[in-house]
């Protein structure tokens, strides 16, 4: 075969796409390389954004470093698809050669990352905001750490100040997966412990756009309904609700009535006053701990450039595990070495500062943490936001029962008719 | 190609070269200039490799081939594996509206059926599955994948145009609603998770070597099945019906038999496509069939180029690495707007694809000498179809 000038080209192009694509394998000393993991697509693209600046203010508050090491962040985003997630966690794992990786966002991502984490067993995971039970219930990763309380903990306290406000019987409107089972799961535990009814359920899918049919079903003998969606679909199901002509009072679930619901400019955000919630946040909890965060959130990330009045749910959890990750390199002085060994030690003996208490956690690398039961209220600005009702401090996983009592909140787990 | 162009085709009596640049059908009227083999008894597969073969062949199977051995597993895995299982996926909508002239909006889907039937029968970390062997799983996947390819075909073959494209659409969208609310077969928005390979031969077909290879093959079986399929009598048919339905209803074809053909054929790569990327992903949920997957086929298939069966994966290749490193390249909200503006310019800039930016690419550079000297490409063959 003759050597002409096409065939030299064309080696050369592949002369060159072959070095690009082993040009990834370099790793390098230096800093710390943490991915980050949050959703920037799709229904919970407004949380995700804000999951981001919690991280990063984490490290703002640091200067960059811990433990003596520059530490580097590399992003990535999904769109709350597990699939998604995990494609873009082994980019950051096997591609950006990350040393920690702390992520996903939602549930089903925070399952398929764990399965995926323990093919990985030299990167430390620290979850991002996922809230889902299983994923350190059932057959937990050694190296997955979650600094913040799920779903079903998130929940407690709620039944109580249900009753305490004497709704006795309550429907349940919830997306259908694995989160709103487990924040549905946190509210009845308690709920129907202390007598209160749920007597029906209604699952609705994750992204839908038509509420009319649950609508049309809720029973007129409830006293209030358990509203679970997230993000765009609290949206949507509110301002249907509410030209259908309801009225019956609502208790959200803990990302239902979170800051991007809150900042919803419609008309019809009025209806929210009066929402009972928990949740592992509160905007007007008075801890000095607290306010130094969110004063310090507000000064990194004004309206004016994009952030929130003030911090949401995904905010402040991505922050809490962002700290985790950066206190555990400070308490090992940025050491590595040896499997990461000495540094997921730290982690699981850790007692971690977070604004809102202390975080222990539990031999499945859960934690245990406090939740706040919260009020919407309207400030004199016009801007709504929760108010603290009650504190609930040291909440497990098992949600106060014996483990062989304990089964994971599902459609029909639990049921009080 | 138009109905005159197919006419002046017929009458000059030269092959038909449709669709396919410097078809194979076209070569045997080159002089072989030196063919060492031409009066040799050398084997028949010698002569037909040393006539067929170009440079550009042989470096793109030892680039397949040998490239994971330099690559990290990171970039064999996810960066190879998913283009090639993607591009098979592709490979059937090419199939259909490059050759056929249907574009078809399910062919995600058939894949996912494939992937849920091997989820629902097979093993997964949920409760549903029935847990049979792989063995017996593989031919139930293909023939529902089938059997629904079929029904997607015989509901859409007597449209035209954008009607195929609604009514393939609209059954897309039904079987991912159908899988996001089902839960006692389909398990709902979770869907299955921990979906593996079977390890057959004692390998361990996740890793991403041997995945990277069977993904490969699968592949490779699926270009040169198109290749080969488009220069049968079925394939000339086919071509045909797409170029002028009536005419070849004229000459005795039937036209709606040959689209449900197609559409069965189709089915067989997606469907092979379908099991891959199950077995890639590790799971399955309705996220995997939504119409974003549905418009991503589409966009792979156009991104390539419709002309060529290695056009979808030329556009998987791209559509992955984008997917992939955008966010590297601009800052986390913006990258989904890099994703569009590149698609949008190589759409603009070539309405072939990556395919046609190739042959014009290669009509500058070639333009003037010979590539080979066994064969010259004449430039003409590269011109762009008329629309």
């Amino acid at each position: 075969m003759r050597v002409t000038k096409r065939t030299v080209v064309r080696s050369l192009i592949g002369a060159a796409i072959a070095g690009a694509f082993a040009g990834g394998a370099w790793a390098q000393q230096g800093p710390v390389k943490i991915g980050l993991l949050a959703t920037l697509e799709g229904p919970f693209a407004a949380g995700g954004a804000d999951g981001m600046r919690g991280a990063e203010l984490a490290l703002k508050q640091r200067g960059g470093s811990a433990g003596g090491r520059k530490v580097e962040i590399i992003k990535a985003s999904s769109d709350a698809k597990p699939d998604v997630a995990v494609n873009a966690t082994r980019k950051l794992v096997e591609q950006d050669k990350v040393d920690i990786m702390v992520g996903p966002l939602s549930g089903s991502e925070g399952i398929a990352v764990k399965d995926y984490a323990k093919t990985q067993p030299n990167t430390t995971f620290i979850n991002g905001s996922s809230g889902a039970q299983a994923t350190t219930l059932v057959d937990p990763a050694p190296n997955f750490y979650r600094f913040n309380t799920e779903g079903a903990q998130w929940m407690m306290g709620l039944g109580k100040a249900a009753m305490d406000k004497g709704y006795k019987r309550v429907m349940v409107i919830a997306e259908d997966y694995s989160f709103p089972y487990s924040q549905v799961q946190g509210f009845m535990t308690e709920f129907c412990r202390l007598g209160g009814k749920v007597p029906t359920k209604a699952w609705v899918p994750l992204g839908g756009k038509d509420y009319s049919s649950v609508i049309a079903k809720i029973p007129k003998d409830v006293d209030a309904l358990l509203v679970v969606l997230g993000g765009a679909d609290a949206v949507n199901f509110l301002t249907q609700y509410e030209s259908a002509g309801g009225d019956k009072p609502m208790l959200g679930g803990s990302i239902t009535v979170s800051q991007d619901v809150l900042n919803y400019k419609g008309k019809r955000r009025d209806s929210l006053v009066g929402t009972l919630s928990a949740g592992p946040v509160a905007d007007a909890y008075d801890g000095a701990d607290w306010k130094t965060f969110v004063a310090d959130y507000q000064k990194n990330y004004p309206v004016s450039a994009g952030g929130f009045p003030s911090p949401s749910l995904f905010a402040y959890v991505y922050y809490q595990n962002m700290k985790a990750a950066l206190d555990g390199l400070e308490a090992v002085k940025g050491d590595l070495s040896d499997g990461q060994k000495k540094y997921r030690d730290a982690l699981g003996k850790m007692t971690l500062k977070t604004p809102t208490g202390d975080v222990k956690l539990d031999s499945n690398r859960q934690a245990i943490g406090s939740t706040f039961v919260t009020e919407v209220v309207k400030d004199d600005k016009g801007n709504l936001f929760n108010k603290v009702v009650r504190k609930v401090d040291d909440v497990d996983q098992l949600l106060g029962m014996k483990k062989e009592d304990f089964k994971i909140g599902s459609r029909d787990v639990p049921d009080c008719p | 190609m138009s109905a005159a162009q197919w006419r002046k085709a017929m009458n000059s009596g030269t092959s038909i070269r449709a669709g396919v640049p410097a078809s194979a059908a076209a070569r045997p009227a080159q002089p072989a200039l030196v063919d060492p083999y031409a009066h040799s008894d050398a084997p028949q597969w010698l002569k037909f490799l040393w006539r067929r073969l170009s440079a550009r062949h042989v470096f793109v199977a030892a680039f397949v081939l040998l490239f994971p051995f330099f690559a990290t597993p990171f970039v064999t895995f996810q960066i190879g594996a998913q283009s090639l299982a993607l591009g098979l996926i592709a490979l059937s909508l090419t199939f259909l509206g490059g050759y056929g002239g249907m574009v078809s909006l399910a062919q995600m889907t058939v894949a996912g059926i494939a992937g849920y039937v091997m989820a629902i029968l097979g093993t997964s970390g949920t409760a549903l599955s029935l847990g049979w062997p792989w063995w017996v799983v593989l031919p139930f996947a293909f023939a529902i994948a089938v059997a629904s390819a079929v029904l997607i075909g015989w509901l859409s073959a007597r449209t035209e145009g954008i009607y195929t494209i609604m009514i393939t659409l609209a059954m897309g969208v039904a079987f991912y609603y159908l899988a996001l609310q089902n839960y006692d077969i389909f398990n709902g928005f979770q869907g299955f998770q921990r979906v593996a390979p079977p390890t057959v031969f004692g390998v361990n077909w996740r890793a991403p070597l041997p995945f990277y290879f069977l993904v490969l093959f699968w592949a490779l079986a699926g270009y040169f099945l198109v290749k080969h399929v488009i220069r049968t009598p079925f394939g000339i048919a086919l071509q045909g019906i797409r170029d002028n339905p009536r005419r070849m209803n004229a000459l005795g074809y039937s036209v709606v038999t040959h689209r449900v053909a197609a559409h069965a054929l189709a089915g067989v790569i997606a469907a092979t496509g379908g099991v891959l990327m199950v077995w890639y992903n590790g799971l399955i949920t309705p996220g995997s069939v939504s119409t974003s997957w549905l418009i991503n086929i589409l966009v792979i298939a156009v991104l390539g180029g419709m002309k060529h069966p290695i056009g979808p994966f030329l556009g998987a290749i791209a559509f992955v690495l984008l997917q992939t490193f955008a966010i590297d390249l601009i800052d986390r909200e913006r990258f989904n707007l890099l994703i569009g503006g590149v698609f949008l310019a190589i759409v603009l800039c070539s309405p072939d694809g990556l395919l046609g930016l190739w042959s014009r690419a290669k009509a500058r550079l070639g333009s003037g000498q010979a590539s080979s000297p066994m064969r010259s490409t004449h430039p003409d063959t590269n011109r762009r179809r008329q629309p």
